[in-house]
């Protein structure tokens, strides 16, 4: 039988756990949250975002380990930037190509990025090949912080909390305190007045939906600490991840944090008491519950139609 | 990488092949009406693909797909034995041509693709499949047209097919002998067993529960299953913390077996500290997991790359020089690889194309040349086999540290069920 500081420390781990859902919850969810949340385009390509950034991250650790072996501990943060700036690029051709034909087509839109997400599968199958491949990270990423004898911190979690924080506030003061974020905003609200008083509405858009590629992509390098890289391993956060911006109320920043938080508490309570299969079931049926009485979500819209 | 030419363009060699394939028909309709070969019809009473020069055989897995991670191998070895056959004058001097067909990782297209190739393009036989659902899909096809498959991976067993032989190990080949080792070599008496949540995962579990519980006189601690796909494991690694068993048992599969490990090296729990026996890492999921995240953890499988004897040496060689280099070889990539040679030494024993032939040769014969050894086809259509443990290593390999003694296939297996 455990003792009782076992239990005490487990307790303490458990409560970590449920910490570190939520951040990868976030994390995913982030840039699904300003493309879907702010701009009401279903982008089911939107794991394969994640997945370039996961490439990027195995194609920079391979770079490293061949011509700056001594660079190995801190490429992971380039990897990071190029990871945003490559899904930056992708998602910025993407609206202007694919997207920017389709506004007034919502469910077009859905079937397209899906089409869209098939070919980016196929085209990092051609590229990188079926199998699955592994960046090596940095010692100091995958190793565990041991305050007392039985406690083990992944650092990794430690690091993606981190992440997600400055991401978090960095979206934050973007969309909400800078000269930017309000043309997206306004544009978002009524785009004949945003085009009246000047805004370059196409241009907004454009660098929205970018921006929340770029940070999909950011989302993508930094799973490569907890997850698969393969040409597939995109569709694994999916699912989560509308879950998520749905269930926070679409246009809520603050919705997707709350929701992220609710569903990740709910999952890692019900994973430890009952068995993963059941504990999916239990978080499953109680977000579709409140979404039927809810149907806007946890944070209710305060957008003028 | 040459095998991009082989996963990424299937459909225009299909084309081609087919293009080839009516080319051929258009030629030897005549040829047969005016000097009929009587070797052809002599060992071909079936209809079957077979022409004075040529056989047709079908490979059917997923080049694209989910699937496609895990089948792309078996696709390469069947094809580097295929022309290992053909360099050597091919089978009862007829050349042996394949058709492709691309499953796509979609279950009701196998079974489709199955019946194209049996139906329409009346293949000798059929190399392919990689999950059981994808076999259970195919399997009705295999039988109502008295087809031929060879089936490659490891699997739950609780099967058996006249038109179907399995060149991987059932179910309790692999466990047993993998839970006899741990419990001997690393006095295990408590169990703690993981998996994703499909057939294959639970129908092994219960193999090794019921192994545990009977025979070893041992305890399973906790029994745990994830969906396909999950990717969060911290709270079930807390628990197994809580429950400290000897060995962790691990099934799982996919994208979450890379999960799985890096959140167990993350927290803390590596081979210094604990034991943890897989039937589901091979080479192959080695290169997606990383080797440093799995190092020390121990395997149980009938095949590693590192084997250590001659045929393997050879094979491992011919495999790299064809497919390059990097080419990783696990154990399903090694059993695709016997498929070719267990049929083509059945159709010499019964000098016959004919599936009945065909069949009723293969049981009891030895294959000596096998990279993993030595195998020897059991009347209920799978492999008597040997079972390894291999320790795996920092670069993706793994340390073989046990060999079992030759393990008769059992796939209804009393007691287990």
């Amino acid at each position: 039988m455990p003792s009782l500081s076992e239990f005490g420390a487990i307790f303490a781990m458990q409560g970590f756990n449920g910490l570190s859902v939520f951040c990868v919850l976030l994390l995913m969810a982030l840039g699904l949250a300003i493309i879907f949340g702010q701009m009401g385009v279903i982008n089911m390509a939107h794991g394969e975002f994640l997945t370039i950034g996961a490439y990027i991250t195995y194609l920079l650790s391979k770079l490293t380990t061949l011509y700056a072996p001594s660079l190995q501990p801190y490429y992971f943060f380039a990897a990071i930037a190029l990871s945003f700036v490559t899904a930056y690029i992708v998602g910025y051709i993407t609206e202007w190509l694919m997207i920017s034909r389709l506004y007034k087509r919502p469910l077009d839109t859905l079937l397209a990025t899906w089409g869209l997400s098939l070919a980016m599968q196929q085209t990092f199958r051609s590229i990188f090949g079926a199998k699955e491949v592994s960046a090596t990270l940095p010692d100091w990423l995958m190793g565990s912080f041991k305050p007392t004898d039985s406690i083990d911190i992944p650092i990794n979690g430690l690091f993606m909390m981190g992440l997600t924080a400055v991401l978090t506030g960095v979206i934050f003061l973007l969309l909400f305190r800078s000269r930017w974020g309000l043309q997206v905003r306004a544009t978002m609200q009524n785009r004949l007045m945003s085009g009246a008083v000047g805004i370059n509405t196409r241009k907004v858009d454009r660098s929205t939906f970018a921006l929340g590629c770029g940070v999909a992509g950011i989302a993508g390098a930094a799973f490569t600490t907890i997850g698969s890289t393969g040409p597939t391993s995109g569709s694994l956060y999916i699912v989560d991840t509308f879950l998520v911006v749905v269930f926070g109320g679409a246009q809520s920043l603050l919705g997707t944090i709350a929701s992220a938080f609710s569903i990740a508490q709910t999952q890692s309570t019900a994973e430890f008491f009952l068995t993963g299969s059941m504990a999916k079931v239990l978080t499953l049926s109680a977000v579709i519950l409140i979404l039927l009485m809810r149907p806007q979500g946890l944070f209710a819209a305060k957008i003028r139609k | 990488m040459s095998h991009r030419s082989v996963s990424d363009k299937p459909s225009f060699q299909r084309r081609k092949v087919l293009l080839g394939l009516a080319a051929s028909a258009a030629l030897a309709l005549p040829a047969m009406g005016f000097a009929q070969s009587p070797a052809t019809a002599k060992i071909n009473t079936t209809k079957l693909a077979v022409t004075d020069t040529e056989v047709t055989v079908g490979q059917l897995h997923s080049a694209t797909g989910t699937m496609a991670i895990s089948e792309t191998g078996s696709i390469q070895a069947e094809r580097l034995a295929i022309d290992q056959i053909n360099s050597m004058g091919g089978i009862l001097g007829r050349k042996i041509k394949i058709i492709q067909e691309d499953g796509a990782s979609d279950w009701p297209t196998f079974a489709e693709k199955a019946r194209k190739l049996l139906e329409s393009d009346h293949v000798a036989a059929v190399f392919g499949c990689w999950t059981s659902a994808s076999r259970k899909a195919v399997l009705p096809v295999f039988e109502k047209d008295n087809g031929l498959l060879y089936y490659p991976t490891f699997y739950e067993g609780l099967e058996q097919s006249k038109n179907v032989f399995y060149t991987g190990q059932e179910a309790t080949q692999q466990v047993l002998a993998g839970l006899n080792w741990v419990a001997k070599e690393k006095k295990a008496k408590t169990f703690f067993l993981v998996g994703s949540d499909y057939i294959w995962p639970r129908t092994s579990n219960k193999i090794a529960r019921k192994h545990i519980e009977n025979v070893l006189k041992g305890s399973v601690v906790g029994e745990e299953y994830y969906p396909l796909g999950n990717t969060q494991f911290g709270s079930l690694i807390n628990k197994i913390k809580l429950k400290k068993p000897d060995v962790i048992f691990a099934d799982v599969v996919g994208g979450s077996n890379v999960a799985f490990y890096k959140q167990l090296k993350a927290a803390g729990v590596t081979a210094k500290t604990q034991n943890l026996l897989t039937i589901s890492v091979t080479e192959d999921e080695m290169l997606g997991i990383g080797g440093e995240n799995v190092e020390g953890f121990y395997s149980s499988m009938k095949y590693f790359q590192s084997l250590d004897n001659p045929n393997n040496k050879k094979f491992v060689a011919e495999f790299k020089a064809k497919f390059g280099p990097n080419a990783v070889i696990g154990d399903v990539t090694q059993a695709a690889y016997l498929g070719p040679w267990l049929w083509k030494a059945a159709v010499e024993k019964a000098g016959s194309f004919d599936v009945d032939k065909v069949v009723a040769a293969s049981p009891g014969f030895e294959l000596k040349s096998a990279p993993e050894g030595y195998v020897k086809v059991h009347a209920n259509h799978h492999l008597w086999s040997k079972t390894r443990i291999g320790e795996a290593q920092k670069d993706g390999q793994f340390k073989v540290i046990y060999e079992s003694d030759l393990i008769e296939p059992n796939p209804f297996p009393k007691g287990y069920q």
